[in-house]
């Protein structure tokens, strides 16, 4: 079998078991009948639709006139320090505080640019770190852990 | 004349100094952001709404909707100038005022591009003024069958702003809507999706969605294309129009101007289909047809008042009925919930000054962008220099900052990241995300139709034709899909969304 469109196929897949997914999860909720629906009723068609078009760009990415396309290869250093630089924030922020979990989020990312400078990243931190304290902080008075657990009374 | 009276309320609220000041903020941050590639109203409406909690409903909406009509007016300086579309609106503004600014006339360009705006904005403000109260009167008579449908019209019609397969963007549409209905169903008490993770219950935060799918996915896509030239930037040359141009922009303006005030109202319009639309009328009207992607002022003067005042128009379903003719729209709703404003025809009624106020501050908006465009323009060309390994991680943190707001949990942000990793792969896949954003927003009002139809018809599905409204609603939704999918219309659709 030659999968022309690659694209098309990969969303066929992805569409088919994110529907079936759906509709499998309804069945454990009450389905009712159309004059008095249960909570399990729109989900379970909805992801039965969901699995059809799935299904439907599946087999015209088979086709023999799919047009002829590629998955682009993923940039798993990209995304590994764009999602953990973010993630990173969220476990730092609670313990930590603002102002490091910030400085953290901010190196972590601009490392992945092939652009990385250290100066220029450590100018760019404290620009943000000043900014983002006086207008969310100091300005709109949101509440934030600021220090580190250690440093909190 | 009831009209003059409503306009009066809505400047006597826009024109108090706080109203004024965020009018102007949003109209700085929409140009700000229009001029930035890479960064579009969607990811960063979705930024700032956490940071209006602490406005009033009516300073938020101002601030909220100036940023949308805003980037509209910022995404033509960078096209005409770098060639660099801003916003996908401008992608077509791109083709001829760049090639006016190699000709020499980036100034006449942009002056098009300004005034083209300005006077859109200006007509478009008053056609939502007039259509408004007659729109949302017709809103009464909808039961929860025409609900239904005029949801499935206003899905059907994003589709047609998806670039790609139609059948994969009504995937993404349905996909939407499932991940709408994740939470408590308001109908049973039960708790679906949720599987006993607590911060589900309430469903996913929608600004955790959008900031994920269009903030984090866009940096990640953004880094991956390294190395590609800055493009060269033209140098800014006079702004005063030559008479013959003067002759050539007036007619186009207007047809812009008409074209994107239509194709705003519709469901699933928008500033990028109102712009693609004038710029192939302009095309195929203009005695120059030949000097269209050689700078043919048209290609400029069309598109860019299209654009604009669709921006504008694609707020009157969103205020008359309740519906998000888009994506942007959608986070508007958000917004409005935010503030425990539910949108819809009674908007009007029980807080006139809210909906007068923010038509009228559009006007005035609009004046302040011509101001901070045309003058000013020197400033914002500076902003381009900026290298965008230093906006990225900026982009990132006030993301962070904002999705942690909204409920003070760092649950949200674990969702947001989540979401980056999901809208990557739909961008690989060559799936469109607005749709998604659209039916996720979607969801549960139509749900909640759907049962309430068929729980007034007694399970009979057909209620859907019968009434004569509701079908004509699903008729007009057919005869989009049928449109789309015509050869003819196929092909025109691809190349203008080629650029892209």
């Amino acid at each position: 079998m030659n999968i022309r469109n690659q694209k098309d196929f990969g969303a066929g897949i992805m569409y088919m078991v994110i529907g079936l997914f759906f509709t499998f999860v309804a069945l454990q909720y009450q389905m009712g009948t159309p004059a008095k629906m249960g909570p399990g009723y729109f989900p379970f068609w909805l992801g039965l639709l969901m699995t059809a078009l799935g299904l439907l760009i599946l087999v015209k990415s088979l086709s023999a006139k799919a047009a002829i396309e590629k998955i682009p290869k993923f940039d798993w250093k990209i995304i590994g320090m764009i999602t953990g630089s973010v993630v990173l924030y969220g476990i730092l922020l609670p313990t930590m505080g603002f102002i490091i979990a910030i400085a953290v989020l901010v190196f972590m990312s601009a490392s992945a640019s092939h652009e990385f400078h250290w100066k220029g990243t450590l100018v760019n931190a404290i620009v943000l770190i000043v900014f983002t304290y006086s207008v969310f902080v100091l300005g709109l008075k949101l509440q934030f852990p600021l220090l580190p657990f250690f440093l909190q009374q | 004349m009831d009209l003059f009276a409503n306009l009066a309320l809505g400047f006597d609220t826009a024109f108090t100094l706080q109203n004024l000041l965020y009018c102007l903020i949003g109209c700085v941050l929409g140009t700000l952001i229009g001029v930035l590639p890479g960064l579009g109203p969607i990811a960063t409406i979705a930024m700032l709404l956490p940071a209006t909690y602490a406005l009033p409903p009516i300073a938020a909406l101002i601030m909220l909707a100036g940023i949308y009509y805003g980037s509209q007016y910022g995404g033509s300086t960078t096209a005409i100038l770098l060639n660099i579309p801003g916003e996908t609106s401008s992608v077509v503004t791109a083709i001829d005022g760049y090639q006016m600014a190699r000709n020499g006339r980036a100034g006449v360009a942009l002056f098009t591009a300004g005034m083209g705006s300005f006077f859109a904005g200006c007509v478009a403000t008053l056609v939502l003024a007039a259509f408004a109260a007659p729109l949302s009167q017709l809103a009464f008579k909808f039961g929860p069958a025409e609900y239904f449908s005029l949801m499935v019209l206003g899905l059907i019609g994003a589709v047609v702003l998806a670039s790609g397969s139609l059948v994969k963007a009504i995937g993404m549409i349905v996909l939407g809507l499932l991940m709408g209905l994740i939470g408590t169903d308001v109908n049973s008490g039960v708790s679906r999706y949720a599987f006993d993770i607590p911060e589900l219950s309430d469903g996913i935060g929608f600004v955790a969605v959008a900031m994920g799918v269009f903030g984090f996915a866009e940096i990640m896509t953004n880094l991956e294309k390294k190395g590609e030239d800055e493009g060269f930037l033209n140098k800014m040359t006079t702004m005063i129009p030559t008479k013959q141009d003067v002759k050539r922009m007036i007619p186009s303006i207007l047809r812009g101007t008409a074209i994107g005030s239509i194709l705003g109202i519709l469901p699933g319009g928008g500033a990028a289909l109102a712009a693609f639309g004038a710029y192939s009328v302009e095309k195929k009207s203009s005695k120059y047809s030949h000097e269209f992607g050689k700078g043919a002022i048209e290609g400029v003067a069309g598109p860019e008042s299209a654009n604009n005042a669709a921006a504008q128009t694609s707020f009157i379903p969103l205020l008359t009925l309740g519906i998000p003719p888009n994506a942007v729209m959608a986070l508007m709703v958000g917004a409005m919930t935010i503030h425990n404003i539910q949108p819809g025809p009674q908007v009007m009624t029980s807080n006139p000054a809210l909906f007068w106020g923010l038509i009228a501050s559009m006007w005035i908006g609009n004046m302040m962008l011509i101001i901070l465009n045309l003058p000013l323009i020197g400033m914002w060309v500076q902003l381009l220099k900026i290298p965008y390994r230093f906006m990225y991680p900026a982009i990132l943190v006030f993301c962070c900052i904002g999705v942690y707001t909204v409920n003070n949990t760092v649950f949200d942000v674990y969702v947001t990241a989540a979401f980056g990793l999901i809208g990557y792969l739909f961008y690989k896949l060559g799936c469109e995300p607005p749709p998604l954003l659209l039916g996720f927003i979607l969801g549960p009002m139509m749900e909640e139709n759907f049962r309430r139809a068929l729980l007034l018809s007694r399970g009979d599905f057909t209620t859907f034709l019968t009434r004569p409204l509701s079908l004509g609603l699903l008729i007009a939704a057919a005869l989009l899909v049928v449109i789309v999918a015509l050869p003819a219309v196929k092909a025109t659709r691809e190349a203008a969304f080629v650029e892209e």
